[in-house]
């Protein structure tokens, strides 16, 4: 593989770095979204909520900031990506928008039916968002159909195939996963119970969205992989999310939850990456014709900016981990109700 | 209706409804760090369920912000691609920087101000109250650093041709730094500690009216009564300011603003008039003679460019720039005034009895709000045709690879969710209000403060 550490490189990587740490902390409270409709109790409901409470908006941060990067360091993927998949983004939006406000105020007013009504809402926006999220993320796999002034020219029904439905349910079942583990590190007594099992039931759903994923994408998608074939180091990656994946039955039932969540964590991470390097160096492929692919070169802005926004991300990274850092750590612990609780 | 005006309609809305909250957000978060510093200053238990009353009713505002917000990053690249691919250079880095300095910082201590009372001690709090307001600030800087590129572009040169030319940054800190950045910020700040302290002020006459909770409203008024006279009376200078620069910077806008057509010396200032563009004249116009000339250069001599001096296709709407302008200048004033008149009432020992004054401040809320909706207005149409000024227009802007069907369905649906938030976010609100704040006036001042 041409491997050139240049600013280009380090920009597509640190974008992938920053899609990771998204995946990885809104992953959880996505997925603990997704179960919350399988907990009957109010007050259970809420813990599941609280258990997220303090930490799902910064975790969204991780989503805004990986926007206005990739804006800033490869504007015509930005560009190109968000118009053409106009209608899927907006559903992601509304979806945002329902979930961020059945969260603030499902626990407002007492009454069943308001609580029942933003429940629903809230686990149904985490469910589309991720589904959405994992859509979005297989048509780069795909490639989508540009011309040559890198405008896309397919159509919203040429984003829906059976493989991006395929990757956006995997998406959906890994961030169960994640979320019921999340879940058992913050509960405790019978909603501790209940979520332990649920991961057991929700990593097999994913273990069998996975297997297909990998088996689909070796099978129509070969080009993920060339460059695992040049660089057979790459599959120490492969080997690591099985590892990961493996382990995570393993912590449940030694009771380490924090350990599963790290292996859980772990997994996302080499997933993305194999993805990450799949399309390197490309970011959108273009399914008509190779040549108009947006790669990290023919999308990227001047060097000067790359180099910036460097200077930026090594300022404000290292305090945006210190925060993130402490605000877990303040948090830590199981969840208890309080007045301030939502 | 096409694209292009479904388009600028979608961004117009989307926009100024979520301009409602970040300023009152900002404006709230200043009001809770002295509040809360006033704790930690006294340990007076007082403060502390004081603050937490408002810290309620700032995460409401702040998650309102926030779902809005988000919206508004993804709007760049959904409508306006051929825009993003033109500034994503210059523009992109400063959303960027954004995220990184000031939204992180935000969410991140927000987490402690709103569910960390019982988690950390009172310092830490305090620090995470400082920080989130610090973080509201920032990312205030950035988002009026990126807009005021656009309306003064600088620190950059424009690089290829046709469809494929783009500005590229030559200078970052002439670009943060760009002739309309500080002036702009100011003005934007003032404005958002306006909203905020209004809110508190509204809320808290509301109380004194109802005669409750009288103890916590009487302080909570005049916290923000100070921070009000300081931002109204700020505001005008930094408006003017603004003003002076627009005159240089974007002479088109300014002509718009005060209804200037041709070119002329002791140019009048309205105080108010109903512009006839077609006629090219100001109907039922009051105006101050020779005033603008004289605002602007400080001297009635000053030459001020007229919008014939410009292409047809290069003048912005005329009347509606002019009426937001006259509008959010009157409002000004009136701010001015109300903060005024509270602290010299307030002097006199007199303010609590002024049931009239009080009825005011009620309604006062809705003052700075819509200042800060037309001042934007004044700004945004008042640049147009373009979109960065002098660059690109408006229409080369768009996303090529959208249809009006698209933008229907999105816009249709943005009215209908931001309406049923906007009657939630009421409800929600006034139901804090009526519950109003935890025990504040039935924990005597003495027991948390013992040398009082």
């Amino acid at each position: 593989m041409e491997f050139t550490f240049d600013l280009n490189t380090i920009w597509f990587f640190l974008i992938g770095i920053l899609l990771i740490g998204y995946a990885i902390l809104d992953g959880f409270d996505l997925g603990v979204g997704a179960l919350h409709l399988l907990v009957k109790d109010d007050s259970e409901r809420r813990i599941m909520l609280n258990s997220i409470g303090p930490v799902w908006d910064g975790n969204e941060v991780w989503l805004v900031t990986s926007g206005g990067a990739l804006f800033a360091a490869f504007p015509h993927v930005y560009a190109t990506v968000f118009s053409g998949f106009y209608s899927a983004l907006m559903m992601l939006l509304f979806m945002l928008i329902f979930r961020a406000i059945a969260i603030e105020f499902r626990s407002k007013r007492p009454m069943k039916w308001w609580r029942q009504m933003w429940d629903v809402a809230f686990s149904v926006a985490s469910i589309f968002i991720a589904f959405l999220a994992g859509v979005v993320v297989a048509n780069l796999v795909t490639g989508v159909p540009l011309d040559a002034n890198k405008e896309f020219i397919g159509t919203f029904w040429s984003l829906v195939n059976p493989y991006t439905v395929l990757v956006g349910v995997t998406t959906v079942a890994l961030f169960m996963t994640h979320g019921a583990i999340y879940g058992v590190m913050k509960t405790e007594g019978e909603l501790q119970i209940k979520l332990r099992s649920w991961v057991n039931n929700t990593i097999i759903f994913f273990i069998i969205c996975y297997i297909t994923t990998t088996m689909a994408t070796l099978i129509y998608y070969p080009h993920m992989i060339e460059h695992f074939k040049e660089t057979p180091a790459l599959f120490v990656l492969a080997v690591l999310n099985m590892l990961a994946i493996a382990n995570i039955p393993r912590e449940i039932s030694r009771r380490k939850e924090f350990f599963a969540f790290l292996s859980s964590c772990a997994s996302i991470a080499a997933l993305l990456s194999l993805f990450a390097f799949g399309i390197f160096p490309n970011f959108v492929l273009a399914s008509n014709n190779p040549e108009l692919s947006l790669n990290i070169y023919n999308s990227a802005s001047s060097q000067k900016t790359l180099n910036i926004m460097l200077i930026i991300a090594m300022i404000g990274v290292p305090f945006v981990l210190a925060y993130t850092i402490s605000i877990y750590w303040i948090f830590r612990g199981k969840v208890k109700l309080t007045n301030m609780s939502y | 209706m096409d694209v292009e005006i479904l388009s600028r309609i979608q961004f117009a809305f989307t926009i100024a409804f979520h301009y409602i909250y970040p300023p009152l957000s900002i404006g709230i978060a200043i009001i809770l760090v002295i509040m809360e510093g006033m704790y930690l200053k006294t340990k007076d238990k007082f403060y502390e369920n004081m603050t937490k009353f408002w810290v309620k009713v700032f995460a409401l505002t702040f998650a309102v912000g926030v779902a809005t917000g988000i919206v508004m990053e993804f709007e760049f690249g959904t409508n306006w691609a051929t825009y993003s691919r033109f500034v994503g250079d210059v523009f992109g880095s400063a959303l960027a920087a954004e995220g990184i300095f000031a939204f992180f910082l935000e969410s991140g201590f927000l987490a402690v101000l709103v569910f960390g009372w019982d988690k950390v001690g009172p310092k830490m709090h305090f620090f995470s109250t400082l920080m989130v307001s610090l973080g509201s600030m920032f990312s205030a800087v950035w988002i009026v650093v990126a807009n005021s590129w656009q309306q003064t572009p600088a620190g950059f040169h424009v690089v290829g041709e046709g469809i494929n030319a783009r500005a590229e940054i030559t200078d970052f800190w002439a670009m943060v730094f760009n002739p309309s950045s500080v002036d702009r910020l100011s003005h934007v700040l003032s404005g958002c500690w306006l909203a905020g302290a209004f809110l508190i002020i509204s809320v808290s006459a509301y109380y004194l009216i109802k005669n409750r909770h009288v103890r916590f409203a009487k302080a909570s008024i005049k916290i923000a009564l100070v921070v009000v006279m300081i931002a109204s009376l700020f505001q005008l200078f930094t408006g003017h300011r603004s003003a002076v620069g627009v005159s240089k910077n974007q002479p088109a806008k300014l002509a718009a603003m005060e209804a200037v057509f041709d070119d002329q010396t002791n140019a009048p200032l309205y105080l108010f008039g109903w512009v006839d563009s077609e006629n090219q004249k100001v109907n039922f116009g009051v105006a101050v003679p020779g005033m603008l000339s004289y605002l602007i250069g400080f001297d009635t001599n000053t030459k001020v460019t007229g919008l014939n001096s410009f292409n047809k296709e290069d003048r912005p709407p005329v009347n509606i720039v002019f009426q937001a302008y006259h509008l959010m200048v009157a409002i000004g004033f009136t701010l001015i005034a109300i903060s005024l008149l509270g602290i010299f009432f307030w002097w006199r020992g007199t303010l609590f009895k002024q049931k009239w004054l009080l009825w005011i401040f009620v309604f006062s809320v809705l003052l700075p709000q819509i200042a800060n909706q037309i001042g934007w207005i004044t700004a945004e149409v008042g640049r147009q045709p373009w979109i960065v000024y002098g660059l690109l227009k408006t229409s080369e802007g768009l996303s090529k690879a959208v249809e009006a069907g698209q933008v229907w369905f999105s816009l249709i649906l943005f009215m209908l969710i931001y309406l049923g938030l906007f009657i939630l976010f009421i409800y929600l609100l006034n139901e804090k209000i009526q519950h109003g704040p935890e025990d504040v006036d039935s924990i005597p001042s003495e027991i948390g403060h013992p040398k009082a």
